[in-house]
C-alpha cells in the first residue's frame, strides 16, 4: 500500500470532518506539524477539537486555525505566548480542558494502546481531580483519566522510509510518538523520506504500523525562544 | 538575607551524587551553575536527559529546546524520548528530585504554582505530574509577596498543583522541612534571626 502523499492537502483531502477530534504533536514550535495545519487552514474544516500540549504562537502552528476560527476546543497543558487564543478563551468564543502533561500525553499513549482509563496520582486534590473517579491503591489515592481516541493525528519526523516507519530528531521527537498512536488515521510530515532498509531497524522511534501517510516537506522550523551564551 | 545567586547555590546543596533532577524555570534554573563536582543530569520534561548549557551565537538548534522553550544543547551522556516516556519516569519516581518556584506553600506541603483566579491562566504544563511523581520536591521563592506577605502559610489560598507534596522550602529569609504539624526551621539565610524568620512566617513553625 502506498503510503506517500505528495502535499499536506492531497493526504488531507478525505479524511477531514467538521467536528473532528485531532491530536497533534509538538511541544511549543518545536516539532510541530506546520505543514499539516497549514493544509487544514486551507481545507477550511471547522469545529475541531485538538489534543495538543500547546496552541502554538498567533501566526504560527495551531495558532493560524485560531485565526480563521476553526477550533472549536483545546485540550492542552500551557496555551501562553498565545493572544489571540487567550481573546478566544475569555470571550467564550473556544474551549478550553486543561490537562498536566503527563496526563496528556498518557491519556494519548494509552488511547493507542487500547487503554480506555489510567489512574494516576497527578492531580490528586486539585481542580484537575474534580468530578473524577478517585481510588486507593496501597494507601495512596489516584484519580481516573481517560485515553485519547482520536480521528485524526498529525505528527512531525525527521525522517521516515515509504513504509512509514519514523525517526525523529532530538526534543522534536516530544507529542509526536503518543500523538501518532492514538489517532484513527494518523500522517506524519517528515524532512526526508528515504527508501526502506535505510533506516537502521534497531533505531527506528515509531514504527510504520502507526503511520497510514506520509508527507515531505521544508519545514520553516521557528524558534520561540533564542537563548544563547557568549563565546569565551 | 540571600539573594537570587545565593538561593540556588544553597538549593544546589540538596542534590546528591548521582542524581537525575527537574529544575523549573526562574531561580531553580540557576541551580544548575552550582552543583560543583557532583555528578547531576538534569532532566527536561519535554523528552531529554542530559541538559546542557544554552549554545553559543549561531549555534541554535530549532529541534533542541528545554521545557521553557528556551534553545539548549545536549551533552555526551544526552539521551532523548518522548513525552509518554519522559512523564513515565517522573510519574514513576524515577527522578530523585525536583527544585520547583511556587506563589504559596502551605505547613502542610501543599503547593501552588499554576493559577492566580480572576488572572491570566496559562496552564500547569508538567508541574502537576513533577510535584506528584518525583522523589523530592524542593521549592525554592521570595519569602514574602510584593505586599510583604508571607508565601509561607498555614494553608494555601490559591488552587493547588499538588496536595501534601513538599518536602522542603527555600526562601531569601531561611530553610525549612515540612514536618508532622508544621514547618521545622533547618537554617536562617545570612543576617537573619530565628525570630525575625519566624516573624516572617505565618505557616506554624514546630
Amino acid at each position: 500500500m502506498k503510503k506517500i502523499y505528495e502535499s499536506a492537502e492531497a493526504a488531507l483531502v478525505d479524511v477531514l470532518i467538521d467536528g473532528m477530534v485531532i491530536a497533534a504533536g509538538g511541544f511549543g514550535l518545536c516539532g510541530i506539524p506546520e505543514l499539516l495545519l497549514e493544509g487544514i487552514k486551507q481545507a477550511g474544516t471547522k469545529d475541531l477539537t485538538f489534543a495538543s500540549n500547546n496552541a502554538g504562537v498567533d501566526d504560527f502552528g495551531i495558532g493560524i486555525l485560531l485565526q480563521t476560527r476553526q477550533v472549536k476546543k483545546m485540550i492542552s497543558s500551557y496555551v501562553g505566548e498565545n493572544a489571540e487564543f487567550m481573546r478566544q478563551y475569555l470571550s467564550g468564543e473556544l474551549e478550553l480542558e486543561f490537562n498536566p502533561q503527563g496526563t496528556l500525553a498518557e491519556r494519548m499513549r494509552a488511547g493507542g494502546c487500547g487503554i480506555p482509563g489510567f489512574y494516576t496520582k497527578t492531580g490528586v486534590g486539585t481542580v484537575i481531580a474534580e468530578g473524577k473517579e478517585s481510588k486507593m491503591f496501597d494507601g495512596q489515592e489516584y484519580i481516573l483519566e481517560e485515553g485519547i481516541f482520536a480521528d485524526l493525528s498529525i505528527v512531525k519526523a525527521w525522517k521516515a522510509d515509504d513504509t512509514g516507519n519514523l525517526i525523529f530528531r532530538k526534543t522534536a521527537r516530544n507529542f509526536n510518538p503518543p500523538a501518532a498512536m492514538c489517532g484513527r488515521i494518523c500522517i506524519a510530515e517528515v524532512e526526508e523520506i528515504v527508501p526502506r532498509g535505510s533506516l537502521d531497524p534497531d533505531l527506528i522511534h515509531l514504527p510504520g504500523i502507526y503511520v497510514h501517510r506520509i508527507v515531505q516537506g521544508d519545514h520553516e522550523k521557528r524558534i520561540e525562544q533564542r537563548t544563547v551564551r557568549e563565546r569565551a | 538575607m540571600w539573594d537570587r545567586n545565593q538561593m540556588a547555590a544553597r538549593a544546589a546543596d540538596e542534590l546528591q551524587d548521582g542524581w537525575y533532577v527537574n529544575l523549573g524555570i526562574g531561580i531553580p534554573t540557576l541551580v544548575a551553575n552550582y552543583v560543583g563536582d557532583k555528578d547531576i543530569t538534569l532532566q527536561s520534561e519535554n523528552g531529554m536527559l542530559g541538559m546542557g548549557p544554552f549554545p553559543f551565537d549561531g549555534d541554535e538548534d530549532p529541534d533542541l529546546i528545554n521545557a521553557g522553550k528556551q534553545t539548549i544543547t545536549e551533552l555526551s551522556r544526552t539521551a532523548y524520548f518522548d513525552s509518554a516516556t519522559s512523564f513515565g519516569m517522573i510519574r514513576g519516581g524515577k527522578i530523585a528530585a525536583a527544585i520547583l518556584g511556587a506563589m504559596e506553600v502551605a505547613e502542610n506541603g501543599d503547593l501552588a504554582n499554576w493559577m492566580i483566579p480572576g488572572k491570566l491562566v496559562k496552564g500547569m504544563g508538567g508541574a502537576m505530574d513533577l510535584v506528584a511523581g518525583v522523589g523530592r520536591v524542593v521549592v525554592v521563592m521570595d519569602h514574602t509577596n510584593k505586599y510583604g506577605e508571607s508565601k509561607v502559610l498555614k494553608a494555601c489560598t490559591l488552587p493547588l498543583t499538588g496536595r501534601g507534596v513538599v518536602d522542603r522550602i527555600i526562601t531569601n529569609l531561611g530553610v525549612f522541612d515540612v514536618v508532622e504539624g508544621g514547618l521545622h526551621i533547618i537554617e536562617c539565610a545570612e543576617g537573619v534571626t530565628e525570630n525575625e524568620l519566624r516573624a516572617a512566617t505565618e505557616a506554624t513553625i514546630v
